[in-house]
C-alpha cells in the first residue's frame, strides 16, 4: 500500500526515536487540544482520519526538509495538488501547506507543512522537482508574502505587478 | 473611339452597382443562410425578410470615423480597400452574362481576369503591412503564401480548359459547351476531347477559388480566433466594408469563372432557352455553396492549406494538363 | 511539432495574445515569443479578473459565503458549490438526507452537461466552425431552463445548502429531466455526424499538443487534460464522496494524448453524465431535503479539511481551516484550471500559433475559475 510506503519514507526524516506518531483519533483529539492552547506543532508525521479531513497523511516538516520531503512524494509519483499558505499570526508564525494527491486508484492524499517565522518567511522553492509548482508558489508569494528562494520568476500573479501587500495576512488591512 | 469610352464607362458604372449590389445582397444572403443553418432567425428586423439591412448597415459603416492607426502607412492603409474592391469590378468588365450582356468582350478574357485577380493578394499585404498591428502582419504573410499557392493550380487548371477550348476568350468557350449538359467542360463527353479528368479539375478549380476568395476554410488570413480580424483588424468604418465588399465581390468574380469555364455559361443544360438566368441560376447555386461550406466546416491550419496545394494540387494539375495535353495530341 | 527553422535571438517578436482576444474567452493574456508563425515562448498572464474569494471567505461567515462559489466557474458552478457544502458539512458533521444528495448528483451532471456542450461549442468555434455553438447552446438552453425553473436562477446557483437544498425538485422537472436525456443522446450523434467525423478537425486535433503522463503529474492537470493522456483519474472514482458510489458509470481515458484525445474524452463524458442523471431519477428516494437537526449557527471545530470534487473542469478542491468560529480561518481554493492553464507555457513551445490556439480550447478554461 502506497500509504505505509510514504508513511515510512517520511518518517525516515525524522530519526528521533520517537516522531510525533500516535493512533488516528487520539491525535484529532490532541490536534483539537494543541490548538486550544496555541502551541505550534512539533514536526513529525501523522496520520489522519480520511473521513474527517478528506486526507491521509500530514507531515510538518522543517523548511530545510522540504526539498528531501517532497522529493520521496515524486519518487512515489504524487502530483501536485496545490501550495496554499495559513497566517497563524497569534504564533507569530506562517505555514506553507503543500497538497499532494494521487493519479491510481491507491488513493492517498499528503499534506506536507512547513512552518516559519512571520518576520522572515522564506522557504526553498520546489519548483525545480515540480514545475507545476511556479504558479503555486507566486499565487502564495502574492498573498502571504512568502518568499520562495531559488524560485526563477517570483513576481506577482493574479494581483497587479506593483502589488506590494499581502491581503491573506491577517493583519493586512485594505 | 468616343462610343468606345463611353461604353467603356457605362460598363465600369454597371459593373460597378452589380458588384456592389451583390455584395450587398451576399452579406444579408449569408447572414440568412448562416442563421438557417444554425436554426435561427438572422437579420428579419429591418424591411421584409431583413432586406433593408445591407444598406443600413453600409449607411452605418459610412457614417462611422475612419481611424488611423498611429505610425500606420498612411498611403497604403487608403490604398488597401479601394485596392481590394477595384479588381474586382475591372473583372466584370470582361465577364459574358450572356450572348449580348457583357460589357467588353475580349480575346483574352481569363488573362485580363486573372491578371486582377491576382492584384487582390496584394491589397491584404498592404493593409497587413500598414496597419502597424503584429496580427495584420502575420495574416497579411499567410494571404500572399496562401495566394501565390493557390494560384499556380488554378492557373494550370484553367489551361487544361483553355487548350480544350483552343481560346482565352470567354465567349467562345461557353459558345463551345452550350449545346448540352454533356458538352459542359465538367463532363466533356460530347465535347472537343472526351476527357474523363474534367471533374477533378472542376473540383480543383473551384477548390481554389474558394482558397483565393479567403474564404472557409481556407479563411486563414482573417482566422478571427486566432489573428483576431487578420488584415483587417485596424480598419473600422468604409474601409472595413469595402474589405467586406471585397470578398464577397471576388466570391462572385470566382463563381462566374466557374461557371463559365466549367458549367456552360448561359447554356441551359437541355438546350432549351439560354439566357443570363441560367447564368445567374449557376451563379448563385454556386454562392450558395460557398456559403454552405463556410458554415459548416473548421478552419484548415496555415501548413494544411500550403500543403494541400504545394503537396496535393499543383502536382495533380500538372498531370491534368499533360493527360489533357496528350489527349488533344492523340485525337 | 517542432519549428525546424533555426533561431535568430533578433528575429522573434512578442504577441500579445489577449487580455482582449477571441480565443481566450475571457481576459487572459498569454505573451509569445513569435518566431514568425512558431511559438518559441510563452508566458502566461493571469488575474485580470482575480476578485479574492478566498479573503472574501475569511471574512464572511459559512452561509454568506455560499453564493461565492458559483461566482467561480460560471459555467459549472453547481460542481464548486458542492465541494463547498460537502467540506463543510465534514468539518460540521452535518447530516445530509439522502434525497438531497441525490438531487445534488443530478444537478451537478446536468450543469457538467451545459458546460461541456458550452465547451464544445467553443471549441470547435475556436476552430473557426461556428455552427456547432448555436446547437450546443440549444440543447444548454433547455438544461438552463430546466434549472432555473428548480434553483431560481441560469448560471450562479445558491442552491446548495449545508445539509441540503433550497428547493426541492418537482414532477415538472422529473418530467424535463427524462425527456432531455433521449433528446441528448439523439443531438450528440449529431455532434458527431457534424463535427468528430470531419477530416479538418481531424487533421487539426490529431498529434497537436501532445501532453505526458509525467507533464500532466508535475502540473497537477486533471480533467480530460489528464484522462486525456492516459491517466484514469476521476475524483468521483477515486475518491467518491456523496452518492457516487450508487451510480453505475465509467470514466473515459483515451492514450492518444493530443488534443483530440481531449476532445473524445469531454464528448464521452457527456454520456456518461446522462448515464448518472437516469440512474438518479431513477433511485431518487423519497423523504426531506434539509436535515431534521441542523445547528443554527454553522462552526465547525477546529482543524484542517479537505474535499476534492471533480467539476466539469477537474479536481477541484477545497480546503478549510477552521479556528472554531463562525468564519472559516482559512478557506483555499485549489482551482482545476489553475493548474491545466499552467501547462499551457511548457506545452505550446515549438507549436505553431493556430495549433496553440486550439490546444488552448482544448483545455477548457473558464477565466474566472482561473483568477477566483
Amino acid at each position: 500500500m502506497i500509504l505505509e510506503k510514504t508513511k515510512s519514507g517520511l518518517l525516515k526524516m525524522f530519526p528521533e526515536p520517537e516522531p510525533v506518531e500516535t493512533a488516528v483519533e487520539e491525535t484529532s483529539e490532541e490536534d483539537e487540544k494543541k490548538n486550544a492552547s496555541k502551541e505550534p506543532r512539533k514536526n513529525g508525521v501523522v496520520e489522519r482520519d480520511y473521513s474527517v479531513h478528506g486526507y491521509h497523511l500530514d507531515a510538518q516538516v522543517s523548511p530545510e526538509q522540504l526539498l528531501e520531503a517532497v522529493a520521496i512524494l515524486d519518487d512515489l509519483e504524487f502530483f501536485i495538488e496545490s501550495i496554499t499558505g495559513v497566517d497563524w499570526i497569534k504564533e507569530d508564525q506562517l505555514e506553507v501547506v503543500y497538497d499532494f494527491s494521487r493519479y491510481d486508484f491507491d488513493t492517498c492524499r499528503v499534506v506536507i507543512r512547513t512552518r516559519i517565522n512571520r518576520a522572515a518567511p522564506v522557504v526553498p522553492t520546489i519548483t525545480g522537482l515540480y514545475a507545476g509548482a511556479n504558479w503555486h508558489e507566486r499565487e502564495t508569494h502574492e498573498f502571504f508574502g512568502i518568499k520562495f528562494e531559488g524560485h526563477p520568476h517570483l513576481i506577482p500573479l493574479l494581483l497587479p505587478e506593483d502589488a506590494d501587500f499581502h491581503p491573506l495576512l491577517k493583519d493586512f488591512k485594505a | 473611339m468616343s462610343l468606345t469610352l463611353l461604353n467603356v464607362i457605362v460598363a465600369v458604372v454597371i459593373a460597378i452597382a452589380f458588384a456592389a449590389a451583390n455584395a450587398a445582397y451576399l452579406v444579408w444572403a449569408e447572414r440568412r443562410g448562416a442563421a438557417r443553418i444554425q436554426r435561427r432567425p438572422g437579420p428579419n428586423i429591418n424591411g421584409p425578410f431583413g432586406l433593408l439591412q445591407p444598406p443600413l448597415d453600409g449607411i452605418k459603416l459610412m457614417a462611422k470615423q475612419l481611424l488611423i492607426p498611429g505610425g500606420a502607412d498612411k498611403v497604403l492603409f487608403i490604398a488597401a480597400p479601394v485596392l481590394a474592391m477595384f479588381p474586382a469590378i475591372m473583372s466584370f468588365v470582361t465577364i459574358p452574362f450572356s450572348d449580348s450582356i457583357v460589357a467588353k468582350n475580349m480575346n483574352v478574357g481569363i488573362l485580363m481576369i486573372f491578371a486582377f485577380a491576382s492584384m487582390g493578394g496584394m491589397s491584404l499585404l498592404f493593409a497587413g503591412w500598414s496597419s502597424r498591428n503584429k496580427y495584420a502582419m502575420m495574416s497579411s504573410v499567410r494571404a500572399v503564401s496562401q495566394a501565390v499557392a493557390y494560384e499556380i493550380p488554378m492557373l494550370i487548371t484553367t489551361i487544361t480548359v483553355v487548350m480544350i477550348a483552343g481560346s482565352m476568350d470567354l465567349m467562345e468557350i461557353v459558345h463551345q459547351q452550350s449545346a448540352s449538359i454533356l458538352h459542359w467542360n465538367i463532363f466533356p463527353l460530347l465535347g472537343n476531347s472526351h476527357n474523363i479528368l474534367m471533374p477533378f479539375s472542376f473540383l480543383i478549380f473551384f477548390t481554389c477559388t474558394l482558397a483565393e476568395t479567403n474564404r472557409a476554410p481556407f479563411d486563414l488570413g482573417e482566422a478571427e480566433s486566432e489573428l483576431v480580424a487578420g488584415f483587417h483588424t485596424e480598419y473600422g468604418s468604409m474601409g472595413f466594408g469595402l474589405f467586406f465588399m471585397g470578398e464577397y465581390a471576388n466570391i462572385v468574380i470566382g463563381s462566374c469563372m466557374t461557371v463559365i469555364l466549367f458549367l456552360g455559361g448561359w447554356s441551359c443544360p437541355f438546350g432549351l432557352f439560354p439566357g443570363v438566368w441560367w447564368f445567374l441560376l449557376k451563379l448563385y447555386l454556386l454562392i450558395a455553396t460557398f456559403i454552405w461550406i463556410r458554415w459548416t466546416f473548421p478552419r484548415t491550419t496555415i501548413y494544411g492549406l500550403l500543403n494541400l496545394s504545394w503537396k496535393i494540387l499543383i502536382p495533380l494539375s500538372l498531370f491534368n494538363l499533360l493527360f489533357t495535353a496528350g489527349l488533344i495530341k492523340v485525337f | 511539432m517542432s519549428s525546424p527553422i533555426q533561431l535568430q535571438p533578433d528575429e522573434t517578436f512578442i504577441l500579445n495574445v489577449g487580455p482582449q482576444h477571441p480565443a481566450t474567452h475571457g481576459v487572459l493574456r498569454v505573451k509569445m515569443e513569435m518566431n514568425g508563425e512558431y511559438i518559441v515562448d510563452a508566458e502566461t498572464v493571469i488575474g485580470y479578473i482575480h476578485r479574492m474569494h478566498e479573503k472574501m471567505g475569511e471574512v464572511k461567515t459559512y452561509p454568506q459565503y455560499l453564493m461565492n462559489l458559483s461566482r467561480m466557474d460560471y459555467l459549472g458552478a453547481m460542481g464548486y458549490s458542492h465541494g463547498h457544502v460537502l467540506v463543510v458539512e465534514k468539518a460540521a458533521g452535518i447530516e445530509v438526507p439522502e434525497r438531497a444528495e441525490y438531487i445534488r448528483a443530478i444537478m451537478v451532471e446536468l450543469n457538467r452537461v451545459a458546460s461541456h456542450l458550452f465547451w464544445f461549442g467553443a471549441f470547435v468555434m475556436d476552430l473557426g466552425g461556428f455552427s456547432p455553438l448555436m446547437y450546443a447552446l440549444q440543447d444548454r438552453e433547455y438544461i438552463l431552463d430546466m434549472m432555473e425553473a428548480v434553483t431560481g436562477s441560469r448560471l450562479t446557483y445558491c442552491y446548495f445548502r449545508f445539509g441540503g437544498l433550497y428547493n426541492d425538485i418537482d414532477d415538472d422537472f422529473i418530467s424535463a429531466a427524462r425527456r432531455f436525456i433521449p433528446r441528448m443522446r439523439k443531438s450528440l450523434k449529431k455532434y458527431h455526424k457534424l463535427v468528430t467525423g470531419n477530416i479538418i478537425f481531424h487533421k487539426r486535433l490529431e498529434g497537436i499538443a501532445p501532453l505526458t503522463k509525467e507533464m500532466c503529474r508535475k502540473y497537477g492537470a486533471s480533467s480530460a487534460v489528464a484522462r486525456g493522456s492516459g491517466i484514469n483519474f476521476d475524483v468521483r472514482k477515486n475518491e467518491p464522496y456523496s452518492v457516487y458510489p450508487e451510480f453505475d458509470f465509467d470514466v473515459p481515458v483515451y492514450h492518444e494524448c493530443d488534443s483530440l484525445a481531449r476532445y473524445n474524452v469531454r464528448m464521452e463524458e457527456m454520456e456518461q453524465s446522462l448515464r448518472i442523471i437516469e440512474q438518479g431519477l431513477d433511485k431518487l428516494p423519497d423523504g426531506p431535503i434539509m436535515p431534521k437537526k441542523k445547528p443554527k449557527l454553522i462552526k465547525p471545530p477546529a482543524g484542517d479539511y479537505y474535499q476534492a470534487v471533480e467539476t466539469a473542469r477537474g479536481s477541484f478542491g477545497i480546503r478549510l481551516v477552521s479556528d472554531g468560529t463562525k468564519t472559516p480561518y482559512r478557506l483555499k481554493l485549489r482551482s482545476p484550471t489553475y493548474s491545466n492553464m499552467h501547462l499551457f507555457d511548457e506545452a505550446c513551445r515549438g507549436m505553431m500559433i493556430m495549433d496553440a490556439l486550439a490546444f488552448m480550447g482544448s483545455l477548457d478554461l473558464v477565466i474566472p475559475e482561473i483568477d477566483r
